[in-house]
């Protein structure tokens, strides 16, 4: 029964645009996930403005900031990585592969000393409304961030082994898309969370 | 009824030739892999029902009964959300969908099979984790309200973990699914030639890709909450369980809709075949279900008129409802259609799909009344709400699974049905629903409430005709299950295509191969064109 002639609408010149379709599907999903804290924060930004104001005080700019380009970065390392591969240079998406999953450490490493300085001033998720967004939204996409590296390392795993080329780098693309996708989660907490009072 | 010899052996076991639990465990071939979620569902269809005979049972007495209040609770809050969550959402897509989605459209499989598998055993994951938590058992109902559901002692948080991961699953799925549509069809199937339950599957695709991870982030926060002390939903530490309410429904409407569109797309299917004529109407189908699914994303405030919404949104939100009606109808009025002059077989699938118009009509039009803000005041929460909801969802839906079992059951398993089986069982079951389930109208507009153990003396008439109905149809549903038991291993083998059907599944063997078909058929026309010349049928 195996020695059929591959039939047309099978024939895996389709299988990029498949995967593209899978993970723009995916990532529509995630938009409503994260739409629904979206919303509560608006709610409650509506319902709680004086509190948002003085508890917004109360977050380190800096860290934020620094956070966002370290992101922005590694956004970019992935997108030089997949313009590499396309070209065929293995070695040069294995470095940039490298250097994105060294950004994303130091992004939750940053996060991390961030979070133990509120801790120690006694800030906890159920001291405010605000607070109880703040982490669980940094949170979930610090969780978004792991799922990710995991991705990238298992994409560095199978650099290494010589699994992709300029002919195939659909895995790869397709963890790149999902890489800025995280990126952009965290291009909408900045602001909403540090910027506006 | 004569007994028949014993069993004819099958020439061509097709894809079920692999015996083993591994070979079925470790499967990527979508046919064994809709089986599986198929007895999964099936089997929760049986255990929630075990729950629903007890409810019924207790509700024969007005006064306190042989279970607690407490245990009470329970019992109606694990019946509906085994039923909700394990087994309708669920049920036709990932069984009935999985299996066929790919032999409608000419396809070898679904577009990821990998990530099919890993969906199933993430829902029976998900299942054995939401059966973690009756260890301290959930009483707040299906809908968990807040603030209740932040405050009670049983264990939420596990149900709330196990749910997202059937819910995850069910995206996948989903994902799984448009992804199939999009770009597996076989050469020359346009959209326009796709068949209806592909339409139909399609918007519930979409849906649950859309609607399914709002109530994840629903349950992550209702955890979150649990957890840390954190006060999101609870008013006592400056939260709001309307928000709660805004969450589950923008959820829970759209969810309806996947419940009852899968069942209107093998409607869509059954009909033209036992009426031997075109589906009228085609393109007002297939688009009242894109129709139904983007309006269903709009209505959720129905569900909360008397929350302390404010009035203007109520207006809003029931002129919005009636306008989900509007597809809905137009889908009822094009199966009459197909049906008028028809040349009509009764056979077991018909039988059941006959049954599907028949109640949805009648569940169709209490939500109208459901759905304007003035009555629903006076029927909101009542039996009468009770009502409504199984003749859509027991009455339709399931009637609509029971319709394509019946029809597909012979390409599933290479073998027929007993006929005269299947039609007792069908007896028992409408009469036996009807029996249950139509008295809740009366009680519901008396003033009985839902999710009461105990009641004034009376509504008992009531509810003893009620309960009685549930025998009845408890008796049904074991006829026909006990039917398809003895028929898949006794059955007479079926032939490819034994009820003259047009669409693609039919155009390969009983059951079919691994990969489904010997060469992708090309599609030339749309698969509707009964009643024309050379229909044997004629
Ligand atoms: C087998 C026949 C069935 C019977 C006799 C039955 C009976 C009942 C009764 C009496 C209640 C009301 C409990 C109360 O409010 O005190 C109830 C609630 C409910 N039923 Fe069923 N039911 C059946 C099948 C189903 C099916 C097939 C579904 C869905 C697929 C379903 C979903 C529900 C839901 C969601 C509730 C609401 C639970 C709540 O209030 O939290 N039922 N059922
Ligand atoms: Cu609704």
């Amino acid at each position: 029964m195996s020695s059929r002639p591959p039939e047309p609408s099978l024939a895996p010149a389709g299988a990029p645009e498949k995967a593209r379709l899978g993970i723009w599907t995916f990532l529509a999903t995630e938009v409503l996930l994260f739409g629904g804290l979206f919303t509560a924060y608006t709610v409650f930004r509506i319902a709680h403005p004086a509190q948002f104001h003085s508890d917004y005080l109360q977050l380190n700019r800096l860290f934020g900031a620094l956070n966002t380009v370290v992101l922005i970065c590694s956004s970019l390392s992935v997108a030089i990585g997949i313009a590499a591969i396309r070209q065929g240079k293995e070695r040069a998406l294995q470095r940039c592969l490298i250097i994105t999953l060294l950004l994303a450490a130091a992004f939750l490493g940053i996060k991390y000393l961030e979070w133990s300085d509120h801790f120690a001033h006694g800030i906890y998720p159920r001291t405010s409304i605000f607070f109880a967004l703040y982490y669980t939204m940094t949170g979930l996409h610090a969780l978004h961030v792991m799922a990710g590296m995991g991705a990238l390392t298992t994409m560095l795993v199978l650099a290494r082994r010589g699994k992709f080329s300029a002919e195939y780098s659909t895995p790869v693309e397709i963890t790149g898309i999902y890489w800025h996708f995280v990126d952009l989660v965290w291009i909408y907490l900045f602001p909403l969370l540090y910027l506006i009072g | 009824m004569t007994e028949r010899a014993a069993a004819v052996p099958l020439a061509d076991r097709g894809y079920l030739t692999e015996r083993g639990f591994r070979a079925w465990a470790t499967t990527l071939d979508h046919k064994r892999i809709g089986v599986m979620y198929l007895f999964t569902t099936l089997f929760f269809f049986l255990v929630g029902g075990l729950f629903a005979i007890v409810i019924r049972l207790k509700l024969m007495t007005p006064g306190p009964g042989f279970i607690s209040d407490h245990t009470y609770n329970v019992f109606f809050t694990i019946h509906g959300a085994l039923m909700i969550f394990i087994f309708v959402i669920p049920a036709i897509p990932s069984s009935l969908g999985n299996f066929f989605i790919p032999l409608l459209i000419g396809a070898r499989d679904v577009a990821f099979p990998r990530l099919n598998l890993f969906s199933y055993w993430l829902f029976v994951a998900g299942i054995c984790v939401v059966f973690g938590s009756l260890l301290n058992p959930m009483d707040t109902g299906w809908t968990f309200y807040a603030p209740y559901s932040t405050r009670t002692a049983a264990a939420v948080t596990v149900l709330a973990f196990g749910l997202f991961m059937t819910g995850m699953s069910t995206i996948l799925t989903g994902l799984n699914f448009v992804v199939t549509i999009h770009k597996l069809r076989a050469p020359g199937m346009t959209w326009y030639r796709m068949p209806l339950f592909i339409w139909a599957m399609y918007a519930t695709s979409i849906i649950n890709v859309l609607a399914t991870p709002v109530i994840g982030i629903t349950f992550l926060l209702l955890a979150a909450e649990r957890l840390f002390g954190i006060g999101f939903f609870d008013p006592a530490k400056g939260g709001d369980p309307l928000l709660f309410q805004h969450f589950f429904w923008f959820y829970s409407h759209p969810v309806v809709y996947v419940m009852i569109l899968p069942a209107m797309g093998i409607i869509s299917e059954v009909i033209p075949v036992f009426a031997r004529k075109p589906i009228f109407g085609y393109k007002a189908i297939a688009y009242s279900a894109l129709a139904i699914a983007f309006i269903s994303f709009l209505v959720w405030g129905h569900h909360m008129f008397v929350s302390g919404m404010s009035t203007v949104a109520g207006v809003i939100f029931s002129f919005l409802t009636f306008f989900v009606a509007v597809p809905t109808g137009i889908k009822i009025f094009n199966w009459i259609a197909t049906l008028y002059k028809g040349s009509i077989h009764l056979d077991s699938p018909m039988l059941y799909a006959l049954t599907f118009i028949f109640h949805f009509i009648i569940g169709g039009l209490t939500g109208m009344f459901l759905g304007a803000l003035g009555t629903d005041v006076h029927v909101h929460d009542t039996y009468f709400l009770v009502g409504h909801f199984h003749y859509t969802i027991m009455g339709g839906t399931i009637m609509g699974l029971f319709a394509g079992l019946h029809y597909w059951f012979p390409k599933m398993t290479g073998r027929l049905l007993d006929e005269l089986r299947a039609k007792l069982a069908w007896l028992f079951i409408i009469v036996g629903f009807n029996v249950t389930f139509f008295p809740m109208f009366i009680l519901g507009y008396l003033g009985m409430p839902r999710r009461y153990a105990e009641y004034p003396p009376r509504f008992q008439t009531l509810h003893i005709v009620s309960t009685v109905g549930s025998w009845v149809l408890t008796i049904g549903i074991a006829i026909m299950f006990l039917n398809f038991l003895r028929c898949m291993r006794k059955g007479q083998p079926a032939p490819a295509n034994p009820w003259r059907a047009l669409t693609l599944e039919w155009q390969t063997a009983s059951p079919p191969a691994t990969d489904n078909f010997e060469t992708i058929p090309t599609v030339t026309t749309w698969p509707y064109g009964y009643g024309k010349k050379g229909d044997a049928g004629e």
